[in-house]
């Protein structure tokens, strides 16, 4: 396959970015899409232009480290997958790819298509744990946990923190990904002991750090890699306003 | 409870129960209305216990509060939306994972409103603020009233009116097929069953509005 | 006299650790405060151990080279983690977790250590699911088991195909805990240099800015390796792009033995490689071989047509088919441990027999499982792997059978540590796949999870109180200290020399050289003449990288090309301390086969007169020869076999 690339690039956070194109040639149909940009960087190191930089990984999809905007969507056009595990069979030859980084106030671009994303770091160290120190603490099978409680806990802890639930929303909203680690922890009864206290202060770091609201549009949900559901989210607003009214 | 409503799910709150509160008296309003396919008598009938019971009476401000606020939050969530993206994409595919009233209810909710001005204008604005001097008198329960029947006869002979309420009543639909579920969602009361049923009672919620709104001017389009 | 002391505190084996918290000197409150603790690292083990330290009151300062802490590759662990709960009730208990380890270790490993193992596994689940890590339950609300790597007990945890992950977000949980309360700060985007060493002890490293590129100097009374194993050495693994050995390399520099570097775990169940472009190998669990059975055509030509395309490998007769474990293993079949696996699916593509488009694959089918069980069942186990491989591949694994071939995964060999974790620079700790101690020459699946973690919650925030109690009147040193400036010095002119190269190819250009000189000689199998040719291939790849390569940009800012630069100019040094080893130890075993030495049917034979010991590399200068310490290994609660899968 031969491509066109329109590639975002930025030199550095304050500098002025702008779009620019570069071609690739001969590409496999089975190529990943980061060996893809791997090629295009060989490319540029042989003509002495500076490569572009982007954020990856394990390449295995469960990092999420990885992190394009691909023709206008959040880990490009397929579903379930992260950018690194997009391959090259879904695109058409001849065919002009726009790439760009993650756009939100939150999340900065610090160079080319790289964003810095701390932002989801601070909201979880603002209460997306269950206050325990290590040793001291009861048998495992001290307490049971129905099948389905903590199954639908596992499908919220699945989360990889890529950031796609904010570029894809309109509104670059994190409420996906912060009600994925509020309604793991409220369904499971180690978490549940502070899940009030939880959910204030992580939505309080959440608007604090500038994301947008959340419209119940359902994008999030859709271009999420591991497909979390909007029901967290849900559980989040319940966990929140439950908190407030006992305030 | 104190901050409840400064932090971002607490703003959505208040956009969710005043949007709550306005799709019951759409409920309401429509229920009025349709008595009008009925006959004259009964629409007059309806309209006088509107204007005459004292909880709708008590209603009536709030209805009005309910809009503001509902308007007033949804412009200030838009701005503080607007600014968690500063600089946009140059390619956007929306499409493949989202519906387009979802994310446009802004603009749908602006459109909403400017059909609400006019429907103020045609209606509310000539009985309540002009005193509705030219229009005829009815009696209903032994009490003399405006022929209200006759005022909204009259308006949709005009084939434009008919036109302008049902583009309104499309506009209301398809800012209602997401606001029903959306609110829901809001409060918290959704999960991964009771989001379908929520859709489908948001659907029938949805066509019985804005079906039963356009069937009026069309009706009278017909009968003429 | 061997200069080796692995410090292994008196008594019967199951009472050693009990031994060693007995008497072992603690830091009080008051002084924990006082003292400053770098962790270098922030997986499995380095996360745990940069929490609890903080929980103990200590000063941590916690690096990562990822942008967040929860990035670390502990994250891509699918299978498990083991423990001796015995749960269910089917003979477990900490002395057979203890046996197995050593034993699939090939005995190579040191027994006190893999002991202690054994000890805190069960701790380490209690404190997961404290934490809310959403372990796999039953319908009556117990933790669920699965059984792994063919052993002969059920004692593997699991959260689906993604413990590793969950577990590492447990941790990074903890962490986040003590990063809000100010007793841990994060230095993401960081890459560690150096080691300063001061009067002989680690008092602080020398890191580098990813962001801004500034280099940066830190203090720590203590200093703490967590960065994972170097299989990266290979290009091709399963492990992250960024993955690297650059700071085991650095502290082996420095002073601390390298142990074991040719303990290399080769998985057999990845992806094969489909083009030269290839960045990365994805591994397809374990578990996938408890229902697929594995084979290859029996007839070369049959290879050959299904590599031309010209044969569906579906529409081949069953009795085509070879499936050489179960010939070659009936005893284990398809469930023989990694190594022997590997090992058989390169013998048969060296035979003519493989498949895929480079005739470097072999079958794993579920075509079987799937009439026995019902492809739902079989949906249900490994739905999502199914899913991942038919992305990847752009087959259907129900219908067309998968294609595996062994990768690099996993390296056992590591910074040498005593008994305490300590390295052989004072100061200086190495815990998690960056030391060497618990694996042997071969790890057992679900091992590694239980190994990071036991060392960061149970192990460390001990041991590491041993050393530093001795230090609570060591002043906070300043930065500014000869020590420091000297060797920031020689990081800048290592860096401003790598920069003024301006050569013609790329980093990955040599990494790429590097790997196949790697995985054609110290790879699956090794002998004599090729590990020989290997370190002078080495050299040359290494001389021609200091005069050729090409890093585009400069050293402010972001700079990926420079970064993979001087990770691979440490790959290009240890890559050939791996072949050196391998060259040394003249024996088959575990992940280290020596063609030389293997029994008439082509299994692994050890030597266990002349090798029963732990290879300890100590740095003596550039070019010349290091120096081997040999660490004798005894078993007193465990009788050494010879393994046999058959």
């Amino acid at each position: 396959m031969d491509l066109t690339l329109k590639v975002w690039r930025q030199a550095n956070a304050t500098a002025k970015g702008k779009f620019e194109q570069y071609k690739v040639n001969d590409i496999s149909p089975d190529t990943s899409f980061l060996e893809m940009m791997d090629v295009m960087n060989e490319n540029l190191i042989q003509q002495g232009v500076e490569p572009v930089a982007f954020d990856h990984d394990c390449r295995e999809g469960i990092c999420g480290m990885c992190s394009l905007f691909v023709n206008g969507r959040a880990h490009g056009p397929d579903d379930d997958i992260t950018t690194c595990q997009l391959h090259m069979r879904k695109f058409k030859d001849g065919e002009t790819i726009t790439i760009e980084p993650w756009r939100a106030a939150a999340f900065p671009v610090i160079k080319d298509l790289m964003v810095d994303r701390a932002a989801f770091d601070k909201i979880l160290q603002a209460g997306g744990f269950v206050s325990v120190n290590t040793g001291g603490v009861p048998d495992a099978n001290a307490i049971p946990i129905g099948k389905a409680e903590a199954d639908e806990a596992m499908d919220a802890a699945t989360c990889i923190g890529c950031g796609a639930c904010v570029a894809t929303c309109k509104n670059s909203s994190a409420m996906l990904f912060v009600s994925a680690k509020v309604s793991q922890l409220a369904l499971l009864p180690q978490g549940k002991i502070e899940a009030k206290r939880r959910a204030k202060n992580m939505l309080a770091k959440m608007d604090e750090m500038g994301f947008g609201s959340c419209s119940n549009t359902g994008a999030c949900e859709v271009e999420c890699p591991k497909g979390i559901s909007l029901a967290h989210i849900a559980r989040f607003n319940r966990e929140f306003i439950k908190a407030k009214f006992n305030d | 409870m104190s901050s409840i409503f400064s932090a971002s799910i607490g703003k959505k709150l208040i956009m969710s129960i005043s949007g709550l509160f306005l799709i019951v008296f759409l409920l309401v309003h429509l229920g009025i209305n349709l008595l009008m396919l009925v006959s004259a008598d009964a629409y007059n009938a309806g309209a006088h216990f509107m204007a005459t019971n004292p909880a709708i009476k008590i209603m009536e401000p709030l209805l009005a509060l309910g809009f503001v606020i509902h308007i007033l939050y949804a412009t200030i969530l838009t701005l503080q939306n607007q600014k968690a993206r500063p600089e946009n994409y140059s390619t956007v595919n929306q499409s493949e994972s989202s519906t387009w009233p979802s994310r446009n209810m802004y603009v749908l909710g602006g459109l909403v409103l400017t059909f609400l001005v006019i429907h103020i204008i045609n209606f509310y604005w000539k009985i309540k603020v002009l005193g509705g001097h030219d229009i005829p008198s009815v009696i209903v329960d032994g009490v003399e009233m405006h022929d209200t029947y006759w005022l909204v006869a009259g308006l949709f002979k005009f084939w434009w009116f008919d036109v302008i309420y049902v583009i309104g009543a499309i506009f209301l639909g398809l800012h209602l097929s997401h606001a029903f579920w959306s609110a829901f969602q809001t409060l918290g009361l959704s999960n991964i069953v009771w989001r379908k049923r929520l859709h489908v009672i948001g659907q029938i919620y949805t066509y019985l509005i804005a079906i039963g709104f356009a069937i009026i001017p069309i009706y009278f389009l017909i009968t003429g | 006299m061997s200069k080796i002391n692995s410090k292994i505190p008196e008594g019967p084996v199951a009472e050693k650790w009990d031994n060693f918290k007995a008497h072992q000197n603690l830091v009080n409150p008051a002084n924990k405060r006082k003292l400053d603790i770098i962790v270098v690292g922030t997986g499995l083990a380095g996360a745990s151990a940069a929490a609890s330290l903080g929980e103990l009151g200590f000063n941590v300062k916690n690096f990562c080279y990822q942008d967040s802490p929860r990035r670390a590759h502990s994250i891509a662990a699918q299978g498990g983690i083991n423990a001796a709960k015995n749960y269910p009730n089917d003979g477990d208990s900490i002395y057979r977790l203890f046996y197995d380890t050593v034993k699939g270790g090939d005995y190579r490993a040191r027994e006190s250590n893999v002991y202690r193992l054994a000890q805190v596994s069960n701790d380490i689940i209690d404190q997961c699911v404290a934490q809310g890590v959403p372990f796999a339950r039953e319908y009556g609300g117990l933790l669920d088991n699965r059984s792994f790597g063919g052993a002969q007990v059920s004692r593997t945890f699991y959260a689906r195909g993604q413990t590793g992950q969950q577990l590492l977000l447990g941790a990074y949980g903890a962490l986040n805990r003590q990063i809000a309360k100010g007793t841990v700060k994060m230095y993401p985007r960081t890459e560690m240099l150096d080691l300063v060493v001061v009067d002989g002890k680690a008092r602080g490293i020398i890191v580098r800015n990813l962001i801004t590129g500034e280099i940066e100097r830190h203090f720590g009374h203590a200093v703490v390796i967590a960065t994972g194993g170097y299989g990266n050495v290979f290009f091709l693994s399963t492990n992250a792009m960024g993955s690297n050995g650059s700071a085991a390399w650095q502290i082996y520099k420095r002073g601390a033995y390298f142990a074991n570097p040719c303990y290399v775990q080769i998985h057999p169940t990845c992806i094969p490689v489909h083009g030269e472009f290839q960045s990365k190998l994805t591994l397809m669990s374990e578990s996938l071989r408890n229902d697929g059975r594995i084979w290859v055509p029996k007839k070369k030509e049959d290879s050959e047509k299904i590599r031309a395309g010209k044969l569906r490998p579906e529409d081949l007769k069953e009795e085509d088919r070879d499936y050489y474990l179960e010939r070659r293993y009936p005893a284990f079949g398809n469930l023989v441990p990694r190594d022997v696996a590997s090992r058989a699916a390169k013998e048969r593509c060296d035979a003519g027999f493989g498949v895929g488009a480079t005739g470097l694959a072999v079958y794993l089918d579920f075509k079987s499982a799937i009439e026995r069980l019902g492809q739902n069942v079989i949906e249900e186990r490994y739905g999502n792997l199914f899913q991942m491989y038919e992305k990847i591949v752009d087959e259907n694994p129900y219908k067309t059978p998968m294609m595996i071939y062994p990768a690099i995964h996993y390296t056992m060999g590591g910074i040498w540590v005593d008994y305490e974790l300590q390295t052989s620079i004072p100061g200086l700790f190495a815990i998690g796949e960056a030391n060497f101690s618990d694996h042997g020459a071969n790890r057992l699946g679900a091992s590694a999870l239980m190994q990071g973690l036991a060392d960061g919650y149970f192990v460390l925030p001990y041991t590491i109180q041993n050393y530093l109690a001795d230090e609570i009147h060591t002043p906070r040193m300043s930065t500014d200290a000869p020590e420091f400036v000297k060797t920031e010095d020689e990081i800048k002119a290592r860096i401003d020399t790598l920069m003024a190269i301006k050569g013609s190819k790329s980093v990955d250009s040599f990494h790429k050289r590097l790997g196949h000189i790697m995985w054609d000689y110290v790879g699956m199998a090794r002998n004599k003449t090729g590990l020989e040719k290997a370190i002078k291939e080495i050299q040359i790849i290494r001389e021609e990288f200091w005069k050729d390569v090409r890093i585009p940009g400069d050293t402010k800012g972001v700079n990926s090309e420079l970064e993979k630069a001087t990770r691979v100019a440490d790959f290009l040094e240890l890559g050939e301390l791996m072949a050196r080893d391998a060259l040394n130890r003249e024996e088959s075993c575990g992940g280290h086969f020596r063609e030389e030495f293997q029994t008439p049917e082509g299994e692994a034979m050890r030597n266990d007169v002349d090798f029963t010991y732990a290879a300890a590399w100590e740095f003596k200068g550039e070019n010349t020869e290091p120096e081997l310490h040999k660490e004798a290994l005894k078993y007193e609660a465990i009788e050494v076999k010879q393994r046999n899968y058959k």
